[in-house]
């Protein structure tokens, strides 16, 4: 089979425009996979299905994965004019100063699937997407066009992650009942408090336990 | 009445059989107590194991499942009540016609099991309906179902035609009809039956 | 329940249906008793397994995968070790490869006699060839007590070997047991493949075309039934299956009847595995040496493991960030790929014949919502 870089080389030739980008997996499973733009993630899907050396009719497994935002804290060593009193006369001299700098880096939700070939049994070719960020541009382009198999898949991402596939022909919730409002495999999703009996609660449970316990106790110390 | 067991079996040994109204009454009731043909998830597995050849639950006239409510005596929880799964066992359980029972079949019938930490998992159906016998396991194994049932015919043996602690279908006051969760925006609404599930104490 | 809209009738068959495999829901519309249009209703078991996943360590994950496809505890175990080992990087002794492929196909076998079982019971063959089905399954499940202490949720398998290693009384038991399989299967097939009932019930009912179920991801027994060769012990080659010798069963009228025969076919090709497998297992280890038990946290990277399970590919996606749990932990599972085709199959015939086309796709619910 191809290696991901002349898969790379492959999809540039044919579809014009495509942003391909390789994203190396440094585990010992060496799993590398390709991160595609939305935008031409179609053509691209369509180009390495009727490939005739690829033939990735297969799809396989579609999962969503949600890495939220990250507070990056990274020490810079930054040089800058200061002013001291020395012997009572002001001077200006440089010095070099680690300061730890934080910045946010914007997360996003990232689709990824996984093809083989049953034509030429061969695989796992990986593809991920990428959303925008995380609340209001979570589009990306639906491959049930393309795949049968990722109807109900990509349904399951958008009920868990709240991916939005575009040109899917049903994007309905799948899991959760249909006035369910969270995305419960988000990272930062917050899980009803029923906290009220836990009989051999222990470590994260406990805690849990406890603060569902002050906060009662709370409000029955309003109301009285 | 009570009938002196000395004298009974004397009467007997003469061919004369002395009984209550209660006990043949009893004795009719737990000797065909027909199971809801209704599986969760892997307790069910077990559950139709325990009807098979090797443990043949026909043995104690629990055989005929049923497949509507209406028809059914004993409804089995085997296996985890999801919170979307929720109202229709409540409804289930309501459109059974009394003298009904329930075993909560495994772990995670009784507190939600290994996965009461998710966040669609109900942690116990006894939140919403009364349960009558409790298994633990994950599966329980067929003898304990048959135990439990074994278990549920002694309490149905104990219990009497009158008085205050007479079952609910004896009972004209008794309410039966008991209310369907509804699905809201995070968790279901109410999160349990304040009638029916009070919050244990827990000593720490 | 029921609702008439215009001229169609619209039924909810499930989540409580006596033919439904568990809480499983169809809304179908029907006009007379035809199907014009089906939607599955999926969730009422959803147990919330991935995000279980996330917040458990590795092993910990272990015992949950037991309860995805609760009849085939063996395989899932299988199929998440598999994944976990190539995230780590963690070699397998041979031993516990010869006894991962023992368990795994004494699962395919209990699960293809359950689920043909399944399938007469549906079709109105109320008792008697489930019993059968039941009868031998008892006899696999007394081995995988004795051998792992329970009896539906194994937890056998570990990164890197196998939790016990079996005895040669245990072998030998196994060895029993799979002598006595043909014998079965041959019983099975004369009294029920010829049967007049079944073959007028399900020849020509339920047809997945190739074409569709390739491109619908569909795997397993299934995919096979409509004549395509993908079997991923023989595609991947996974554990030591380049070392038997099996064929793979092909249908070629795609249709119900097909997918039934396939799997008493692939009963018999299970029981040549076994044997030789049972012939040729070496002493050794069970449990590589190097293999990290406690505290066990893969460098960060991601993988891929599938396995075939007996109901299709079941694959575990993995993403390791360094710590001790997964960040990411996926379950791709084969019924419920499976049924994206379900309303193209049902499309067009009565509403009896759905019952008989779902049973004939093998789905368990707890891998379907997870």
């Amino acid at each position: 089979m191809k290696t991901v870089e002349e898969i790379k080389a492959a999809i540039e030739a044919a579809v014009p425009g495509a942003g391909v980008e390789i994203v190396s997996n440094p585990g010992p499973s060496a799993q590398h996979s390709l991160l595609i733009a939305p935008e031409s993630a179609v053509a691209v899907a369509t180009f390495l299905r009727d490939h005739a050396e690829l033939a990735l009719d297969f799809l396989s497994n579609v999962t969503g994965v949600d890495w939220p935002d990250k507070e990056i804290a990274e020490k810079v060593k930054v040089t800058r004019t200061v002013t001291k009193t020395v012997e009572g006369v002001e001077q200006s001299a440089e010095e070099t100063v680690e300061e730890t700098r934080k910045r946010v880096e914007p997360g996003y939700l990232e689709v990824v699937y996984h093809f083989y070939s049953m034509a030429k049994k061969h695989g796992p070719v990986v593809l991920r997407m990428r959303t925008a960020n995380r609340t209001d541009k979570v589009q990306l382009p639906s491959m049930t066009p393309v795949w049968r198999s990722a109807e109900f898949q990509e349904r399951e991402v958008f009920d868990l992650f709240g991916v939005e596939f575009t040109g899917h022909p049903d994007l309905r919730r799948i899991l959760m009942w249909d006035g369910f409002k969270d995305h419960p495999m988000r990272r930062d999703y917050v899980e009803p408090d029923d906290y009220d009996y836990e009989p051999t609660a222990h470590d994260e449970v406990l805690k849990k336990a406890q603060a569902h316990q002050a906060a009662l106790a709370g409000q029955k110390g309003a109301g009285e | 009445m009570a009938v002196d067991e000395g004298l009974k079996i004397e009467l007997g040994k003469q061919g004369v059989f002395v009984t209550t109204l209660q006990e043949l009454y009893n004795w009719g009731r737990r000797s065909s107590v027909w199971p809801m043909n209704f599986g969760l998830a892997c307790c069910a597995i077990e559950m139709i194991a325990t009807t098979m050849a090797r443990y043949d639950m026909a043995r104690f006239g629990a055989e005929v499942f049923r497949p509507s409510p209406r028809q059914a005596d004993m409804m089995i929880i085997s296996g985890t009540v999801t919170k979307k799964m929720a109202p229709q066992v409540v409804r289930l359980y309501n459109q059974m016609a009394e003298p009904r029972y329930v075993i909560a079949m495994g772990a995670c019938a009784i507190s939600g099991g290994p996965f009461k930490q998710g966040y669609n998992v109900l942690k116990g159906i006894d939140r919403y309906i009364p349960v009558d016998i409790h298994i633990p396991g994950c599966p329980p194994r067929p003898e304990a179902l048959l135990e439990a049932f074994m278990a549920l015919q002694k309490k149905i043996d104990a219990q009497h035609l009158t008085g205050e602690d007479r079952p609910r279908h004896l009972d004209a006051e008794a309410q039966g009809l008991f209310p369907v969760p509804g699905q809201g925006e995070h968790d279901l609404e109410p999160a349990a039956n304040k009638s029916v599930w009070t919050v244990p104490v827990v000593i720490r | 329940m029921m609702e008439a809209e215009g001229d169609l009738l619209e039924v909810s068959m499930g989540p409580h249906h006596p033919s439904t495999h568990g809480v499983f829901r169809m809304d179908v519309a029907l006009d007379g008793e035809k199907v014009v249009r089906l939607k599955p209703v999926f969730g009422y078991l959803h147990r919330n397994h991935e995000k279980l996943g996330e917040d458990h360590s590795y092993l910990a994950s272990m015992p949950y995968t037991d309860r995805l496809d609760y009849i085939c505890s063996l395989t899932n175990n299988w199929a998440y070790a598999l994944a976990v080992e190539k995230l780590a990087g963690q070699a397998v002794p041979e031993r516990a490869e010869y006894l991962r492929v023992i368990t795994a196909e004494l699962t395919r076998v209990q699960n293809h006699a359950l689920s043909v079982g399944f399938l007469l019971q549906d079709m109105g063959a109320s008792g008697t060839p489930l019993m059968y089905g039941f009868r031998e399954r008892e006899k696999i499940l007394d081995l995988f007590e004795a051998l792992t202490g329970s009896r539906m949720m194994c937890n056998y398998m570990r990164f890197g070997g196998c939790r016990v290693d079996a005895t040669p009384e245990w072998l030998d038991a196994a060895r029993k047991v799979v002598r006595d399989l043909p014998g079965f299967v041959d019983e099975y097939e004369a009294l029920i493949c010829t049967n007049e009932i079944l073959m007028a019930r399900t020849q020509g009912v339920g047809i997945l075309r190739p074409e569709l179920a390739v491109s619908a991801g569909v795997t397993g027994p299934m995919l096979r039934a409509s004549g395509v060769n993908y079997d991923i012990r023989k595609v991947d080659r996974y554990g030591i299956y380049d070392r038997f010798n099996f064929k793979v069963p092909l249908g070629d009228h795609c249709d119900v009847y097909d997918r039934f025969m396939i799997r008493l076919l692939e009963l018999r090709e299970s029981i040549k595995i076994l044997e030789q497998a049972l012939k040729d297992i070496p002493g050794g280890p069970v449990m590589d040496p190097k293999a990290k038990i406690r505290n066990f946290r893969p460098k960060a990277g991601e993988a891929y493991g599938r396995i075939e399970a007996p109901k299709g590919e079941l694959g575990f996606y993995l993403i390791s960030d360094g710590g001790p749990n997964p960040y990411r932990y996926r379950v791709r599972p084969p019924s419920f790929v499976n049924l994206t085709i379900l309303e193209d199959m049902c499309l067009g015939h009565n509403v009896a014949d759905v019952v008989l086309i779902l049973g004939s796709v093998d789905i368990v619910l707890g891998e379907v919502d997870r």
